[in-house]
């Protein structure tokens, strides 16, 4: 079996709610509330939850481009929550990341050479120009995009191509870990498929690992192997895909599954439509996050938090029902 | 069902929305057709820039002019067209016959307004009836589209409401004056998916109840599968694929419509790699000549790069494709169309 490559260990990240003239901190939004997981290499591990779940802010914290308030990150056998500035530099040559607008994530005024150029200046990884050029082009070339885009601006293309140098951006340093955060949800239809297929191909070729954070189950059930279900903070569920899609044990697993429109009129879906909105996070609901809107919620479900645990090879869960 | 049975409650003749822009002429909507029956859904499905939004602003008579201009063609709605009736006339239609939900409830929703007051300015509007009255409807209103707790939910504002709830606001004001007709443009995008499952259900259970049509515009092929009783596939300011939702599905005649079905992986179904659709949708101030496909299409050969194909009639579907027989023979031998496109060594 495959070593693990990230390892997070009951990870937490609060963002502090202030009020009043002195901005005291009055509250937490525990966005990351106490997760674990590991991502083994070459694998693909989908996070996947509504908005507000905490997923994307699970893959910044990852980064450290936001710092944790408690847990371990252990990225390649080494820890890296306590490196300073220029050793986590050196970390971050590993472990890149794609963003979901492709917009908002490429600058405007520089280049496409330059921005897929940069990190490989930032990390000295090309000894000359005409070496950085070089590898540009090569880089541009495996994702699809030609020699002739090297030096035009982002406004010049379409956004499947714009994500395409975003990617291209985070393959210059040759990562081994790559967090897509949610890489196609901004792109139409029929070129979410193109950048799926590119990320597909390139995992094979340079044998990259992926947390790939989507809400798009359909997309992560494509490209994931692994796929962890987040809600409130929380992860409730984590096992194989096939496992998770065939029989998903938690119940916001089960609705969220049953809540995905299919298309195929044919299929009328015996469905589960939750009551409710999910609830704030400043202060989510006692005992387990979900009672308040589990159709099967019982006494010790708004007293006690359930406990993350294997039931059977490697299916993970959160859930007094499976106690029961 | 049948609704073709029945007269259509909206025709859309050969539409054309055009916008002149300093750049040029953008062809939005470029002779569009299709029928609305009352009480059905009909589904537009497409990608950002197909047309979809214009045509549904267009039989709303809100298409911004200057630059928009409705060029041509006819929009009969209850033995009127709606593009030649003056505005005054429009007003009556607007809200009360016809009404519309967009895809982002908060920049609808007026925030220094309850939802109360927005809902009551409708009925007050097109029912002309007392405050007190158009409040008691709106309160009904809002027990009618699943708001919990609605005597006090009526007086509150647009932000002290959930994405989910506020959309459902936007429900109880498009239906609070009984329309025949509602457009919702892609009302459950913005929406988490669970939440997205509760919109949906709303709208079918509401249009049951009230026997309204509904135009569902989406890029959604779920949504569409889910709600749809007839389809039209836009691409590129045209109509190029028009069936029930069950013949689409089955058998999708036109190259487009298979590609994008083939493009979204299934969740009861494994496939290594998705079908991609080459390149993407041209820009609307320069489309290609003939079909306008022709610049993603597998298929396309010579006539195709010179004429555009017509809607025409084919086994129970309307398509816009010359080569939708090739198609046919391709999809027996059971093959791909879309070549793969990822790494290019």
């Amino acid at each position: 079996m495959a070593e693990n490559l990230l390892e997070v260990k009951n990870l937490k990240k609060y963002f502090p709610v202030k009020a009043g003239v002195f901005k005291r901190t009055v509250a937490h939004v525990k966005a990351v509330d106490d997760i674990s997981f590991a991502v083994k290499e070459g694998e693909t591990l989908g996070l996947v939850g509504e908005s507000g779940c905490g997923k994307s802010t699970t893959g910044r914290t990852i980064l450290r481009l936001l710092e944790a308030t408690e847990g371990k990150v252990i990225f390649d056998g080494k820890s890296i929550m306590d490196l300073d500035k220029k050793e986590m530099r050196a970390v971050r040559r590993d472990m890149q990341i794609i963003f979901q607008d492709p917009y908002a994530s490429l600058n405007p005024r520089m280049t496409v050479a330059d921005i897929v150029g940069e990190p490989l200046d930032i990390h000295k990884l090309a000894k000359n120009k005409q070496e950085r050029n070089e590898k540009v082009k090569e880089i541009l070339e495996n994702v699809g995009l030609g020699e002739e885009y090297m030096n035009r601006y982002p406004h010049e293309f379409s956004g499947g191509q714009r994500q395409r140098i975003g990617v291209a951006r985070a393959l210059a340093v040759d990562p081994k870990l790559i967090i897509a955060d949610e890489p196609v949800s901004a792109l139409d239809v029929s070129v979410q498929a193109q950048v799926v297929n590119l990320l597909q191909d390139l995992q094979k070729e340079y044998g990259l690992t992926y947390l790939f954070i989507a809400h798009d189950l359909s997309v992560v059930k494509h490209i994931s192997d692994r796929v962890a279900v987040m809600y409130l903070g929380k992860i409730v569920e984590l096992t194989d895909k096939k496992e998770l899609f065939k029989n998903p044990i938690h119940p916001y697993t089960q609705s969220l599954l049953s809540a995905i429109p299919e298309a195929d009129p044919k299929k009328k879906k015996d469905r589960i439509v939750l009551e409710g909105d999910v609830p704030s996070p400043v202060d989510p609901p006692s005992g387990c996050r979900f009672h308040p809107r589990c159709p099967k919620a019982f006494e010790p479900c708004s007293v006690k938090e359930p406990e993350f645990k294997e039931y059977g090879d490697g299916h993970f869960a959160a859930c007094h029902l499976l106690d029961k | 069902m049948n609704f073709l049975s029945k007269e259509a409650l909206v025709e859309v003749k050969n539409l054309k929305t055009y916008f002149y822009t300093e750049e040029g002429v953008v062809k939005a909507v470029d002779g569009v057709d299709f029928e609305i029956y009352p009480g059905e859904t009909l589904g537009v499905v497409g990608e950002s820039g197909c047309g979809k939004s214009v045509t549904s602003l267009s039989i709303m008579r809100l298409v911004e002019s200057p630059p928009g201009r409705i060029e041509a063609g006819e929009i009969n709605f209850d033995s009127r067209d709606l593009t030649k009736i003056p505005e005054k006339e429009m007003r009556k239609i607007r809200g009360n016959d016809i009404s519309m939900i967009f895809q982002e409830p908060m920049t609808s929703l007026n925030p220094v307004y309850t939802v109360g007051d927005q809902i009551m300015e409708a009925i007050i509007l097109h029912k002309k009836v007392d405050k007190k009255e158009a409040r008691r409807q709106a309160i009904d209103m809002l027990q009618k589209v699943g708001i919990p707790l609605p005597e006090q939910r009526v007086d509150e504002y647009p932000h002290q409401l959930s994405g989910g709830m506020r959309q459902r606001v936007m429900i109880a004001m498009a239906l609070s004056c009984d329309p025949q007709l509602l457009i919702a443009d892609e009302p459950t995008t913005a929406l988490d998916v669970t939440i997205q499952a509760q919109i949906l259900e709303l709208m079918n259970s509401l249009k049951e109840s009230y026997g309204m049509a509904i135009m569902m515009i989406t890029h959604d092929l779920g949504v569409i599968a889910e709600v749809s009783d007839r389809v039209a596939v836009m691409y590129a300011g045209k109509v190029v694929e028009y069936t029930d939702v069950d013949t689409l599905f089955e058998d999708p005649k036109h190259p487009y419509t298979w590609g994008l079905m083939n493009s979204i992986p299934k969740l009861d179904k494994d496939v290594d790699r998705l079908e991609a659709i080459p390149g993407s949708v041209p820009s609307p101030l320069n489309f290609p000549e003939g079909c306008k496909f022709n610049t993603r299409c597998p298929l396309a050969e010579g006539k195709c790069f010179e004429e555009e194909p017509p809607l025409e009639e084919a086994a129970g579907h309307k398509v816009r494709c010359w080569r939708y027989e090739d198609l046919e023979e391709i999809k027996k031998r059971g093959e791909r169309i879309y070549e793969d496109r990822g790494v290019q060594k």
